[in-house]
């Protein structure tokens, strides 16, 4: 659960109005990847990650990291319930992936730089301040069904 | 966890870019850092915490100078940043968490500042740097 004014909301739009999604998402799932090696153990299966632009280049990294960040945008229409709109994406990262929670941070912290990259002035101190609850919203809703 | 030479030479090239500039964005990624993680004020509960403020600004100028200092002494960081260890871990006593929060809104700096340098492999290396100076910083902790 994340509690946002009116304001904050509609700053997280028009901030998230500005990201090319499609664009994005293979950037934050590699990043991801290059900067967090560790975070290499979720993906054996795809394929060549040897270097920082195998990785960057790599068509499975571009692919999941498009359909990751899909479903995070999904969740900004639910701010007023992270926890219900991530309950089933929470319960399979748990019991079928084993991802632990610390990893949903890290990739948190990924999109925020690869905002700021590609959104320059326009990704003011006030618009990472919404945008850091929105992604700590999203962290703790998926880690809200482990057990 | 050793930066290799490779990436070193990355943060040396973007610190030259930077220049005289360095404390620019330091003190930004102070402001950053207070408004996008509140309890991190609870250490400066004396300063005026608004943005443009004088003295963000000059402690952005002494983080600049400490992170410069570092860099042209990456080869023996616990050496360079041992003051700064012994005022932190005796005087000031910051909370390790909060060096984090401080290099994440750096990185976040130098990206939305330098989007062409800041590529994967120059993204791993910062986050390297900042990561070793943090460790010196709380080295003398316990």
């Amino acid at each position: 659960m994340v509690h946002l004014t009116a304001g904050e909301k509609s700053l997280v739009a028009s901030t998230w109005s500005k990201v090319n999604v499609d664009a994005v998402g293979g950037e934050v799932l590699g990043r991801l990847l290059v900067v967090y090696p560790w975070t290499q153990r979720f993906f054996d299966s795809f394929g060549d990650l040897s270097s920082a632009s195998a990785i960057m280049g790599n068509a499975k990294v571009q692919a999941h990291g498009k359909k990751v960040l899909k479903s995070f945008a999904e969740g900004l229409n639910h701010l007023d319930d992270l926890k219900g709109a991530f309950a089933q994406l929470s319960e399979l990262h748990c019991d079928k992936l084993h991802v632990d929670p610390e990893n949903f941070r890290l990739l948190g912290n990924v999109l925020m730089c690869v905002m700021a990259r590609h959104l320059g002035a326009d990704f003011t101190p006030e618009a990472q301040a919404v945008c850091q609850k929105v992604v700590a919203g999203v962290a703790t809703a998926l880690a809200h069904k482990y057990h | 966890m050793v930066l290799s030479e490779a990436e070193r030479a990355l943060v040396r090239a973007l610190w030259n870019k930077m220049g005289d500039n360095v404390g620019v964005y330091t003190t930004e990624a102070l402001e950053r850092t207070f408004a996008s993680f509140p309890s991190t004020k609870t250490y400066f509960a004396n300063f005026n915490l608004k943005p443009g403020s004088t003295q963000i600004k000059d402690h952005g100028k002494k983080v600049a100078v400490a992170l410069t200092q570092a860099v042209n002494h990456l080869d023996d960081l616990p050496g360079a940043l041992s003051v700064l260890s012994e005022l932190h871990a005796y005087k000031l006593r910051v909370d390790p968490v909060n060096f984090q929060l401080l290099s994440h809104s750096l990185l976040v700096t130098l990206a939305r500042h330098y989007p062409g340098d800041f590529s994967p492999t120059m993204h791993v290396s910062l986050d390297k740097f900042l990561s070793h100076v943090n460790s010196a910083l709380v080295s003398k902790y316990r």
